[in-house]
């Protein structure tokens, strides 16, 4: 099931059941719908025992990066002493991702759920969901969510009566892709600008206020419900040994159905594309497909074949990323598109690396330079050579992200580069 | 228009309103010393609710001006230059004032396949704008914006506190044409 489109393919539907329910978002319709039992279930259960739960689930991190979030909640201390808290990342960002903003606009109570069962598997007292600015439409929805929760009594000194308190706020962002990288986030959350810090310490051993802190993608956090519900073995009968489980796919690009789909993990690549996206429009061809967002890299069409789990992008030479594919169709052009991936890692560059804050400003001025027809054979060695530089050596993975689709289309679609250096006058050297 | 919000969702309300008293006191009214109140009580420090009071600063005057900060920087205890620094890194605090319809024309890659220059484009046009500027009237600045996270639904537009989809250069004169109500909001 999906939305905007209805996926008439057999799959399941642990997120996105509700999707399109327009009466699914408040408490009522949330409770008609099966909405906090999961949590009910997990007040009578020892944190650990829920860890244990979601651990042998395999559920892993939806946010990009794909760790195992059992484990993750693992690496909380067991005996706190002082506050734990809980990070919710809803600063959706990455080119290519719109699933966090689709299960808050249609499910909110679904993550509020989500957030406060992992507050108590983790020992947190509070819950901070962080929203990116921009989601203005979906904040009103959420804002009210979180204060029907509070006023029904999941939320508050005694989450549905148990004794056990969870206070859970709202807390939104205001433009700044690298707020949606952990530690990043965190330095926000605490009223900084969001650059992300050095690990470690890990955010488990100090986090946000100087606290052990678990940041956990939306996504992620809404898939808990129904694993405490229904149990371990029942999340793992869709997906692979590695990748158990359902996933959002954010199809966008040249595509016939773009939207949002909930699919077991390992379906072929191919077959989200042409099968549940209906392809490129008017039959046109597939020439190029980012698979996990903008910071992947790219596949060519040969190269559909892939399995669309963890280890299968890897394998693939790519990654699953944000599950995000973007299609390029046979119209579509790898420069000017590059520079416009290019230019948004350069403009949300936090500026504290040299290497990323140098370098993304330099990948996009040459690719624009490329694009107008003003490029260098050189400029091609000169882009290897920043991916070089690049890669592994600052902070954080802003740079490390552009450089995956740059290297690839560099790889992969060098003809086109190349015809454009042809337009040059000043390519006779 | 006396509203009280649960402390919860107190500093995460909607801060890019057509609706704004440039004029308008932060912190004067008990309405004002409550909601700062709410938003202090969810933090451990004060300095936590420094975003939080730069949406509120926006959503109120429209846009958050030194004096603004300077106020914020004495009730959060921080020095005005850390509150700058903080307010300059973020593209959603405007640091001048913003025309009251502010159009965010999403140009990233998924907008950019299906047709986003275009579009932006013709905003500029129809607007008699450059990228940036506002109309002498004060009703519209428009912007090219970074990925906002509407992908399947491109063009994406964001115009104040709501999302237009799937936006066309065809559907740009009726979009204008709806921002100003009869109020002249």
């Amino acid at each position: 099931m999906a939305y905007p489109y209805r996926d008439d393919r057999e799959t399941t539907t642990i997120l996105s059941r509700h999707m399109g329910e327009p009466e699914a978002r408040s408490l009522n319709g949330w409770l008609e719908r099966g909405g906090y039992e999961a949590l009910r279930k997990a007040v009578a259960m020892e944190p650990d025992e829920i860890t244990d739960v979601v651990k042998e689930s395999g559920l892993r991190g939806r946010g990009g990066a794909g760790f195992p979030t059992g484990m993750k909640w693992s690496f909380m201390p067991s005996e706190p002493s002082g506050p734990h808290y809980l990070c919710a990342n809803a600063d959706e960002s990455e080119p290519g991702a719109f699933k966090d903003r689709e299960i808050m606009r249609w499910t909110p109570h679904l993550l509020i759920e989500g957030c406060i069962i992992a507050a108590r598997a983790i020992r947190a007292q509070h819950v901070y969901i962080y929203v990116r600015g921009e989601f203005f439409p979906v904040i009103r929805i959420l804002n009210q969510a979180v204060v029907e929760a509070y006023e029904a009594g999941y939320l508050g000194e005694s989450v549905c009566e148990s004794g056990w308190g969870c206070d859970l706020t709202v807390h939104i962002g205001a433009g700044a892709y690298i707020a949606g990288e952990e530690t990043g986030l965190m330095s926000s959350l605490m009223g900084g600008r969001a650059e992300p810090w050095m690990k470690p310490p890990f955010p488990a051993q100090r986090g946000v206020f100087g606290a052990p802190t678990t940041v956990n993608n939306v996504e992620t956090l809404a898939s808990v419900p129904g694993i405490v519900m229904n149990g371990s073995a029942w999340y793992r009968g869709w997906g692979s040994e590695k990748s158990p489980g359902t996933k959002m796919w954010c199809c966008s690009g040249n595509l016939t159905k773009p939207g949002n789909y909930e699919l077991e993990l390992g379906l072929p690549l191919r077959e989200i594309i042409d099968e549940v996206c209906g392809g490129p429009p008017e039959g046109r061809k597939v020439k190029a497909v980012l698979p996990g967002g903008s910071s992947t890299a790219f596949l060519t069409a040969d190269e559909l074949d892939c399995v669309t789990t963890y280890e299968g992008l890897q394998e693939a030479g790519s990654a699953l990323g944000t599950a995000s594919p973007i299609v390029l169709d046979e119209t579509a052009e790898i420069v000017p598109a590059m520079r416009r991936i290019a230019q948004f890692y350069a403009h949300e560059s936090c500026g504290q690396c040299v290497q990323c804050r140098e370098g993304t400003a330099w990948i996009t001025k040459i690719l624009r330079r490329i694009e107008e027809g003003d490029g260098e054979p050189r400029d091609l060695e000169t882009l290897y050579d920043l991916c070089d530089q690049l890669t592994g050596r600052t902070i954080c993975v802003l740079a490390d992200s552009v450089v995956f689709p740059l290297r690839s289309s560099l790889d992969k679609f060098r003809h086109e580069y190349e015809a454009l250096m042809r337009r040059s006058p000043t390519v006779a050297t | 228009m006396s509203r009280r919000l649960h402390p919860a969702v107190a500093g995460a309300q909607p801060f890019q309103l057509a609706e704004r008293d440039p004029d308008a006191p932060l912190f004067d009214s008990e309405e004002s010393r409550e909601r700062l109140e709410a938003i202090l009580s969810r933090y451990p420090n004060k300095r936590a609710a420094l975003l939080p009071l730069l949406g509120y600063a926006q959503e109120i005057h429209g846009w958050i001006s030194t004096g603004d900060m300077e106020e914020i920087a004495e009730v959060l205890e921080l020095t005005p230059a850390y509150v700058w620094s903080v307010a300059s890194f973020y593209t959603m605090y405007n640091k001048h004032p913003a025309g009251r319809h502010m159009i965010q024309v999403c140009t990233n890659i998924s907008c950019h396949l299906n047709g986003a220059p275009r579009v932006l484009e013709e905003f500029l046009e129809q607007t008699g704008t450059v990228e940036g500027e506002t109309t002498q009237d004060g009703r519209f600045t428009v912007l090219e914006a970074e990925c906002l996270g509407a992908c399947g639904f491109a063009t994406a537009v964001q115009i104040n506190d709501e999302y237009h989809e799937n936006v066309t250069p065809e559907k740009v004169a009726e979009i204008l044409a709806s921002l100003d109500g009869p109020q002249g909001v």
